[in-house]
């Protein structure tokens, strides 16, 4: 499967500029095309391919700032691109098809004097369901997120995780087909997090299209299929999580009884001592020779791992330390 | 590419009617039910109160004050026969006339006194009539004499006649009005219409300024943009403000007519103000107050429409109340425009206030007041929709470009941090 995001300028999968063609032949949900959009002169997003098919969990992974919000309200038409083009299920005009989209702003927001279960059924309305049935379907969702007593309290007398369970649940009470979800996890503790974490692999399941967009590498580790991974209004990476991560070459680590020796010789350039351990990339001709040097060497071999690369490792090689750096500081920024 | 449907056949869109709907009845429920707005439809009603009472009270206070009766002091017969003589001539005299009671107390006490009887401060006669039909002698106060003397006196002479006076028949030929006093009475009308459109709107369209704080203070507005187009918000905004100003003036309106229904008769005594003495607009009164509704929407939705941009481009409740004074002054020189242009039919001052959206509802309700031509209402009231359409989505279009670019909804925090703007 190839989901691409990819940017014109920068190095993406598709250097030729080619448009990225679904290996597994699934209809797209979401096509875009060289998306720009600046704002006073300076360009929040620069250049924005995304091809995500549809079914698919995909994660748009950024620090603060690099132009998540802006790709995804382009994607939404909540703001219309200075260039480029978009499509939703083959619509130019989001508007379109309304219905068969689900929204999760990055702040949440509420009518305070709204019942839980009006503001569930209002968010449905707006999508075209009716109310009637909007309340019913209110309903059934807040027993099954445990929020059923909740159903007629005003917004305001709730906690803020249940506030956010309940525009959460007013995002799928319409039932789309692609439901995006900018910074879904934020402000939510790690049980709550990991029930949504559940909830999104759900939707999947049924066959919905998930775009969540996070400055927390595990979640989009843990769950998406693909990635875009954008800083400064451009995406230098765009592809399946799996591909991100064997863009760095797998990392070694040794432990040896000697410390000198020519087998010594035998180890890459780029090894890096790490107390008693030996870390380098793993060679490109393979461990089978590395090995037979450590031996016949008398290396004394303690301990040898083979370790992938992570989701993190790849965002530091592609995006950079800086941008590396920052998204660690939101992370925890986050957290706290 | 596929096209995917909805999970109950549901079309995959609304149109921006329903969407304008869905936000209208959603704002007007919660502006109707929340205690702002039973506040807000009081506020206007505690000086009309009050003044229906202060006029009421002061009604009866005068009508007790100024009493129009003169009492009879004399013998039954002759009481009787002055009641009697009061009666033919009222028919020809009218409110020129004075009430005329027999005193009880002189019936009953052949020693009564006038004059003592009205220094006492008794009974509630504006003078007193004693001696006979002959030689009548009126005892009252200086100002009641000189007002109640003659017509005491044609009334004693009737009284005392053989014979009723016999009046000739006056046939009459009504004008109805000359154009010079016709153009001067409906004037008065139009001045009264107009200022009774732009109260309402000054009151009622003030409400739609702060209207998208609330969407933007709560962080909701994404939410709606998200889902339907923000055209749509806006229509559906101001057309719930519109019928909740409706809900207002039904209010007032039912309030204002109680008063009128039970002391319409001391507020016409007191404000000089008779409405049934209006002079009939130009279109007749069901037409008049037809157009009168839809000018007072029309005016509404062009100034709400501007409201709601200013608005929308505020932040906080304070930069609205900041907003609201350039707001309320552009609204009066709107008004003086209008109002300016009454006495100047036709003239190019009063065209180009029927042409300038903001004040041509305040012109062409001024124009039905005066003027009989129908068409050119259905001229102005298409061209005050285009306006009201055009300012909604140059609205709405402003404000997706202004505050929909930055990651915070409704924040300008591209501005501060443009390198950023995410």
């Amino acid at each position: 499967m190839d989901m691409a995001v990819s940017n014109h300028a920068a190095t993406g999968n598709h250097g030729d500029g080619s448009i990225a063609v679904p290996a597994d032949a699934r209809p797209l949900a979401i096509e875009a095309r060289g998306l720009v959009k600046s704002f006073d002169g300076t360009r929040a997003v620069d250049g924005v391919d995304i091809s995500v098919p549809e079914g698919a969990i995909y994660g748009i992974l950024g620090p603060n700032g690099a132009g998540k919000t802006t790709t995804l309200r382009m994607l939404l038409g909540i703001i219309d691109p200075d260039e480029g083009v978009r499509r939703v299920f083959g619509h130019d005009r989001p508007h379109d098809i309304g219905r068969l989209i689900g929204y999760l702003p990055e702040e949440r927001g509420l009518y305070p004097a709204m019942k839980c279960i009006e503001a569930i059924a209002f968010m449905g309305a707006l999508r075209g369901l009716p109310l009637k049935e909007g309340r019913a379907r209110a309903v059934e969702l807040l027993e099954r997120h445990g929020l059923g007593h909740a159903a007629d309290r005003q917004i305001r007398q709730l906690s803020k995780g249940m506030a956010q369970t309940v525009q959460l649940l007013g995002t799928l009470v319409h039932k789309p087909r692609l439901v995006v979800l900018d910074e879904p996890f934020s402000g939510l503790d790690a049980i709550n997090q990991g029930k949504l974490e559940l909830m999104i692999r759900a939707l999947a399941d049924d066959g919905v299209t998930v775009i969540f967009s996070t400055h927390v590498i595990h979640h989009a580790e843990r769950l998406c299929e693909g990635v875009a991974i954008i800083a400064g209004g451009k995406v230098p990476y765009a592809g399946s999580v799996e591909a991100a991560r064997d863009r760095i070459p797998a990392q070694v680590r040794l432990e040896t009884r000697a410390r000198e020796g020519a087998w010594l010789e035998f180890l890459p350039a780029e090894t890096r001592r790490n107390g008693d351990f030996f870390q380098f990339p793993l060679p490109a001709t393979g461990i089978e020779p590395l090995l037979k040097g450590l031996i016949e060497g008398e290396a004394g071999i303690l301990s040898l791992s083979i370790e992938r690369a992570g989701l993190h490792d790849a965002f530091v090689a592609i995006a950079g330390e800086a941008a590396a750096r920052q998204l660690q500081a939101d992370s925890e920024g986050a957290a706290r | 590419m596929s096209e995917p449907k909805s999970d109950s056949g549901i079309r995959p869109r609304l149109s921006a009617l329903e969407a304008a709907w869905v936000i209208a009845r959603r704002d007007f429920v919660a502006v109707l039910f929340s205690r702002a707005f039973l506040f807000f439809l009081l506020g206007p009603l505690f000086p009309v109160i009050v003044g229906g009472l202060a006029g009421s009270i002061g009604g009866e206070v005068q009508r007790e004050a100024v009493s129009l009766e003169v009492g009879l002091a004399m013998t039954p017969q002759e009481n009787a026969a002055m009641i009697a003589a009061g009666e033919r001539l009222s028919g020809q005299l009218g409110g020129a006339l004075p009430d005329l009671r027999a005193v009880p107390e002189a019936a009953s006490d052949p020693a009564f006194n006038a004059r003592a009887f009205m220094e006492a401060r008794r009974g509630n006669y504006a003078a007193i009539m004693t001696g006979t039909l002959a030689e009548p002698t009126l005892v009252g106060t200086q100002g009641q004499l000189r007002r109640w003397k003659g017509p005491i006196g044609l009334v004693a002479a009737e009284a005392t006649s053989a014979e009723p006076a016999s009046f000739p028949p006056v046939s009459t030929e009504v004008v109805t009005t000359s154009a010079a006093s016709e153009r001067t009475t409906r004037i008065q009308t139009a001045q009264i219409a107009q200022m009774l459109l732009f109260l309402l709107t000054m009151l009622l369209a003030g409400m739609v300024l702060s209207n998208l704080v609330e969407e933007k203070a709560n962080k909701i507005i994404e939410i709606l943009a998200a889902a339907i187009p923000m055209d749509a918000v806006f229509m559906g905004k101001l057309f719930a403000m519109l019928a909740v100003s409706f809900v207002g003036i039904a209010v007032w309106g039912t309030v204002a007519w109680g008063l009128f229904a039970l002391g319409g008769d001391a507020i016409t005594q007191v404000t000089g103000f008779n409405i049934a003495n209006l002079p009939a607009p130009a279109v007749g009164w069901p037409l008049f107050v037809a157009l009168g509704v839809v000018y007072f929407a029309m005016a509404y939705l062009l100034l709400g429409a501007l409201f709601l941009t200013i608005g929308s481009m505020a932040s906080s409740v304070r930069e609205v109340q900041t907003l609201s004074m350039p707001v309320t002054m552009m609204q009066l020189m709107v008004f003086f425009l209008a109002a300016y242009t009454i006495k100047q039919p036709g003239s190019a001052l009063e065209l180009a206030a029927i042409a300038f959206p903001l004040s041509s509802p305040f012109a062409m309700l001024a124009r039905a007041a005066m003027e009989p031509e129908v068409w050119t209402h259905v001229v102005a009231l298409a061209w005050q929709a285009v306006a009201v359409v055009a300012l909604v989505k140059g609205g709405s279009l402003l404000f997706r470009k202004r505050v929909m670019k930055s990651g915070g909804a409704g924040r300008d925090k591209s501005r501060k941090n443009a390198r950023f703007a995410a």
